[in-house]
């Protein structure tokens, strides 16, 4: 059973990015192969200005499927409230994916304005997704504050590292088992969304994976499939690991060949 | 008698249509929005790279086809300019085949590394050959890429001495706005008019470009570079007399008349990055304007009626408007058909 993203079932667990795509038909294409379920936008506060972006948005809300947008680049509490409320204006939806960035060579949250953000953007009405670490503490605040979602990264922004903290993402999904966790960030092969999903986690948001393939269509049908795979194998509840072999069939009895 | 035709849009587009339509003896006149060649064309704004096989990263390969005969073809028109005694041809002659110089930071290799898996006919360049061709960038990078085939110009000059060979040869020349439905009642005509004409080509849509004018004596390039960076690639184009061009933004934007202070900060943190003597210059202008795009990227001939629309030139305005024109030319003349085809290379 897939958890509820504040009350909304998604067909699948594919988030993907609407950035750095060579042309936005290819943008269009990707997101048709890959059937992902959500599209995140990141909003430019000066194409906010004025509706100057409009023509795009309307490209985005024409891929039919459900938008988050996102307040990408933001590195202080007011900025990333006052990009959330631009975009709530323009798409219409609570729905937010939330990043306050603290630190320039890893794009690391800064935690700390994140939460703050979070209990605002609460506060006021908003559905908040807020891209966070691994950090148990952090996302207990997280959901005191009014988070009903969790998106810890998988590893930094446009890394394609995939899941550096194997450990951690672990803790996190048996901690919070009832909440909603979806892997946002460093991912860069559909192995890794295969492993996430695997895992238990509930969807994976990525970008650049897509975006910066040489066919990024091919590479977003590829996820889908990716993420279809890991999450039929979490629903098929897979073996556990053992240090020893364990023989398919029985061995005591068997024909001895001389 | 010749054959009368309309063209609407003194930019890029409109300029290198009648050069090709006065070539084959028809009778141009062209409506423009301002008062010759300047800032409400977004071309004026342009970089002037004439690098196809560069473009190809990310664009699709019938731009780099159509893109690869441009330089000779703007070599060849600025000539005539020369010839006739244009003034400023002198200056606007140079058409530079000295190649595209792409480079990255260390941190930044892998990108490197993927532009030279998506591009073609470049000669993979170490610290020394860097050293060589531009001696102002000697042990800053370790390594690029040299596209030793690709072209600049200066966009500015190139235009005017167009224009004025144009004006010489007898196309008429007409300021004012003027609807193309209006205008076709006449006769055929031609609609060049860029992010103007979005009201009557829905797919067509604005792609907000910043860039910067700079004026550094200490800082000696002579060809193209193009600082690879996950987020914003950059390129700095020499103008001559240590004018630079730095630029552009991509942002999917229509609108803004203003440059964001983050854009500026990103593309002089670029500029410094490649020499520092950067820090030094002086800021002559900041430009900002939309490029016309249909949702691939490619642009499109279109006719309906009288009407023949040149649009979605996109980033590649001086790469693509000469087989684009050559195109409107063979159709009128020819009667060849519309479509793009990879055979119609200039």
């Amino acid at each position: 059973m897939m958890r509820k993203f504040y009350g909304t079932e998604l067909s699948n667990g594919l988030m993907l990015g609407t950035a750095q795509y060579p042309s936005p038909a290819i943008l269009a294409d990707a997101f048709e192969r890959s059937g992902a379920a959500v599209a995140t936008v990141s909003l430019r506060r000066e194409s906010g200005k004025d509706k100057a972006g409009q023509d795009f948005w309307e490209m985005i809300q024409r891929l039919g499927v459900r938008v988050l947008p996102n307040t990408a680049g933001c590195h202080t509490v007011k900025e990333a409230v006052t990009t959330a409320h631009m975009a709530r204006e323009i798409f219409g939806t609570k729905w937010i994916k939330l990043e306050v960035i603290g630190e320039e060579d890893l794009l690391h949250p800064d935690v700390f304005g994140l939460v703050e953000a979070a209990r605002i953007l609460s506060e006021d009405g908003f559905e908040v997704f807020p891209y966070c670490t691994e950090d148990l503490v952090v996302a207990d605040r997280l959901l005191n504050v009014g988070c009903e979602v969790l998106m810890p990264w998988g590893a930094p922004i446009g890394s394609g590292q995939g899941l550096n903290n194997l450990f951690g993402l672990r803790a996190l999904r048996a901690h919070f088992s009832d909440v909603p966790l979806v892997i946002d960030a460093g991912l860069g092969l559909p192995s890794h969304a295969a492993q996430a999903m695997e895992l238990g986690f509930d969807a994976v948001l990525l970008n650049t994976a897509v975006a910066k393939a040489g066919s990024p269509a091919l590479m977003a049908e590829a996820f889908g499939l990716a993420v279809k795979a890991g999450q039929m194998a979490a629903l098929a509840d897979p073996m556990e690991k053992r240090d020893m072999a364990a023989p398919s069939t029985p061995v005591i009895g068997k024909a001895f060949l001389t | 008698m010749s054959l009368k035709i309309s063209i609407i849009g003194g930019g890029v587009a409109g300029l290198c249509v009648a050069r090709e339509l006065v070539d084959r003896g028809a009778d141009i006149t062209l409506y423009e929005r301002g008062d010759g060649v300047g800032k409400h064309a977004c071309s004026w704004w342009a970089g002037g790279m004439l690098a196809p096989y560069c473009e190809g990263e990310t664009a699709e390969d019938i731009v780099v086809q159509l893109g690869l005969k441009a330089a000779d073809w703007w070599q060849k028109s600025v000539k005539k300019g020369i010839k006739s005694g244009q003034k400023g041809a002198e200056k606007a002659q140079k058409v530079q085949k000295n190649g595209t110089l792409v480079v990255s930071l260390a941190r930044d290799h892998a990108d490197l590394e993927r532009f030279t898996r998506r591009t073609r006919c470049f000669t993979r360049v170490g610290a020394d050959e860097i050293g060589r061709l531009e001696p102002d960038l000697k042990d800053r990078f370790s390594k690029g890429l040299f596209f030793e085939s690709e072209a600049h110009l200066s966009p500015r000059e190139v235009m005017t001495t167009l224009r004025e060979l144009l004006v010489f040869e007898g196309v008429k020349f007409i300021r004012d706005e003027v609807e193309p439905e209006l205008i076709a009642k006449d006769g055929l005509t031609i609609d060049c008019r860029g992010l103007a004409a979005k009201d009557s080509l829905a797919d067509l849509r604005g792609v907000k470009g910043e860039m910067l004018m700079l004026s550094c004596l200490d800082v000696s390039i002579s060809r193209p570079i193009r600082l690879l960076h996950p987020r914003i690639p950059i390129y700095i184009v020499p103008r001559g007399d240590g004018i630079y061009m730095l630029g552009a933004t991509m942002i999917e934007s229509s609108g803004g008349k203003y440059a964001t202070a983050r854009s500026v900060l990103e593309l002089l943190s670029a500029a410094y990055a490649l020499n520092p003597a950067f820090g030094e210059a002086e800021i002559l202008e900041i430009g900002v304007d939309s490029r016309p795009a249909y949702p691939d990227n490619i642009p499109r001939l279109t006719r309906d009626g009288n009407i023949i629309s040149i649009n979605g030139l996109y980033r590649h305005g001086f790469l693509l408007a000469p087989a684009m024109a050559q195109m409107v030319a063979a159709h009128i003349f020819e009667n060849k058909s519309l479509e793009m085809k990879h055979e119609y290379s200039a």
